[in-house]
């Protein structure tokens, strides 16, 4: 995992569908810290998301990842130090906890410890059910445990905590303070208070 | 290369799985292969030199079937999202998910092909040639259909779009494919399987820069 | 060149140009049309029924020239994401599709007192009726995703993909037909048709070209007032 050094966004604006979600957004993440998007339905949170993984290209502005010697903007390479969780947990009906996974760590080159991941979100006594048996909090556990297996420096993560029990949110909540102790970023849409240290940035109407 | 395995591996063994488009594709290739005749009477003759072209086209229409899920079923769990990010390039991507369907489908029809044959009476050197011809057509079938596939991934009604946009960009395969059992059927040498090798060649190396530029387009979304 | 790709540039350049681009199509259509099917003789061959070459054949050229326009426009669409562009793409293809089904059925009423059946599975007859697949499954694609910059981009890939596959598609339909009948008016080494008869399908070609930029003026003119016309109503809504 290479480490990075900070995010930096400048005058970042986005539009969705003709209509302009956020103008001229600035901000900055160092290493090690955390940033909680909070706003009301349809701000943007989830699209904000997508331009810093590199999926949806900027209207204007800039997204620049630094590493301790380069710095990263185009929007595909800055998607190699991504770490995702979508609404949608990217767990297959068909696969077992444990093969979906041993995938993922495979696809992404990981070393981690898919024993160990179970076992830190609490799923080790599920490992070989297929997803399709999964309650919706079950599945979130997994991905958490796919983006901690990853070892992605920067964690894009929309809305970790839904219907996650208040065990999963101790859970989600220590699996991102761990990432930052060991300087990874993340940043964090949310309306939920997210039991970590982490500075804030609300969206509002544009 | 780990990372490429990792995906082709995954994606042959969802399909083989319950709910996966292998059986269903090669049940379908033998039911619309079994309903000709019923349509078009039960002369082996007329039947041996049609089997060619409907052996062709049922092939044609049973890897689409399995193509619609093709990202679709990704698209839809999330998955895309998180192998987009991974270390394969997109483009890479296609091409892995491309092999994963040729081997769970396009093989398996090809495999099929002779036992299908034999319905329709079909000598058996024009069998050899309808067998060499899927065997390197169908990737050609798979490739191009990604590009469609790519294309609706995420749009309603796309699995009924991906057909109207895919078969007459898989044209020159049937026309090939058909034709190279015709020529041995009428001791012809008329050069189809080059061409076929050629147009296969040229599908499989050119669709995944396509299709990678329509998931980019959908995965923006 | 991108000075008038600017919309309102466009649309008044286009607005002056109108008039007379309709005027040129409506005389050459005239003329040819009277050249082609009075002043000629009937050909010793094929009779009176060689006049239907003369709506058959430019048809067939202005079918394939919007594919070439329809490709070129999505290009420029994903290459430097001008909205004008995607219009122009979009526009092109209903018009493109409605040029090859007038080949098709001309080419079939002229088929029929020639070869003595509606269709012949003829190399020419085969490709187009493949292109006009290939019109409806882009105009199937971007009817079908909402998002209008996203469907743009969807439809022009495709369009592009369609462009590289064409040649091959019309490769192998040539290869596969037999009855086949060879290119006899572009031929190199001088054209094998008689003057009388190259006149009136020259007045004719150009009067369906100088049709077919009128009728893509109006479409395009019609989708730029049609999206401004919506966002005046968005801005408007509480």
């Amino acid at each position: 995992m290479i480490a990075l050094s900070s995010l930096d966004v400048e005058h970042l604006t986005g539009i969705r569908g003709g209509r302009v979600l956020f103008r001229g957004l600035d901000f900055r993440v160092a290493a090690g810290r955390a940033l909680c998007i909070e706003g009301a339905n349809g701000a943007g949170k989830t699209s904000l998301l997508r331009m810093l993984a590199g999926f949806l290209a900027p209207a204007a502005g800039t997204i620049r990842l630094r590493t301790k010697d380069a710095e990263v903007e185009d929007g595909e390479e800055r998607g190699r130090f991504a770490g995702w969780l979508g609404h949608r947990d990217a767990v297959k009906p068909q696969m077992t906890v444990r093969e979906t996974l041993h995938f993922f760590t495979r696809l992404y080159g990981s070393a981690g410890d898919v024993e160990a991941a179970l076992e830190t979100v609490g799923l080790a006594r599920l490992a070989e059910l297929p997803g399709q048996y999964l309650s919706a909090g079950q599945k979130k556990r997994v991905a958490l445990a796919r983006l901690a297996l990853c070892a992605r420096p920067l964690w894009l993560l929309d809305e970790p905590l839904a219907s996650l029990d208040a065990a999963g949110k101790a859970v989600a909540a220590g699996l991102v303070a761990a990432h930052c102790a060991t300087g990874g970023i993340a940043v964090v849409a949310t309306h939920e208070p997210l039991e970590i240290a982490c500075e804030r940035l609300v969206l509002g109407p544009a | 290369m780990t990372a490429f395995l990792a995906l082709l591996s995954r994606d042959i063994r969802l399909a083989a799985r319950a709910g996966g488009g292998a059986m269903l594709a090669l049940a379908f290739f033998a039911a619309v292969a079994t309903l000709v005749p019923l349509g078009v009477g039960a002369d082996l003759k007329l039947l041996a030199r049609i089997a060619g072209g409907v052996l062709w086209v049922a092939a044609v229409l049973a890897s689409l079937l399995a193509l619609d899920r093709l990202f679709q079923a990704d698209f839809e769990d999330g998955s895309l999202d998180v192998i987009a990010l991974g270390p394969l390039s997109l483009e890479a991507t296609c091409l892995a998910k491309i092999a994963a369907h040729w081997l769970t489908t396009g093989l398996p029809l090809t495999i099929l092909s002779p036992l299908l044959a034999v319905l329709f009476d079909l000598p058996f050197a024009a069998t050899a040639a309808l067998f060499v011809s899927l065997l390197i057509g169908t990737p050609a079938v798979g490739a191009i259909g990604a590009i469609g596939a790519g294309l609706t991934v995420g749009v309603r009604r796309g699995g009924l779009i991906l057909p109207l946009i895919v078969l007459p960009l898989l044209a020159p395969a049937v026309i090939f494919g058909a034709g190279a059992v015709l020529a041995v059927l009428d001791g012809l040498s008329n050069g189809a399987l080059p061409l076929l090798a050629a147009f296969s060649f040229a599908a499989v190396l050119l669709s995944p820069f396509a299709a990678a530029a329509a998931l980019r387009l959908n995965l923006a979304g | 060149m991108l000075r008038y790709a600017n919309p309102a540039k466009f649309m008044s350049l286009s607005g002056a140009v109108l008039p007379w681009l309709a005027a040129a199509s409506a005389l050459l259509l005239a003329g040819g049309l009277y050249l082609g099917l009075f002043a000629a003789p009937p050909d010793y061959q094929q009779g009176d029924t060689v006049r239907v070459m003369f709506v058959h054949v430019p048809a067939a050229w202005t079918a394939m020239m919007a594919y070439g326009l329809m490709a070129a426009a999505s290009l420029i669409g994903l290459v430097w994401r001008h909205p004008l562009a995607d219009v122009a793409a979009k526009t092109a293809a209903p018009l493109g599709a409605l040029f090859t089904a007038l080949g098709l059925i001309t080419g079939s009423l002229w088929g029929r007192p020639m070869w003595g059946t509606w269709w012949v599975w003829d190399g020419r007859l085969t490709s187009f009726l493949l292109l006009l697949f290939l019109y409806l499954g882009y105009i199937a694609l971007w009817n079908a995703i909402e998002d209008e910059t996203r469907a743009a981009r969807a439809a022009a890939i495709l369009a592009l993909v369609g462009a590289v596959n064409l040649p091959i598609i019309e490769f192998s339909v040539d290869w596969w037909t037999t009855l086949h009948q060879g290119e006899s008016i572009l031929r190199r080494g001088g054209s094998l048709i008689a003057p009388v008869f190259l006149w009136p399908l020259f007045a004719m070609a150009l009067g369906y070209t100088a049709l077919f930029f009128t009728l893509w003026l109006v479409r395009i003119r019609t989708e730029i007032l049609t999206r401004r016309a919506r966002s005046l109503m968005l801005m408007g809504a509480p």
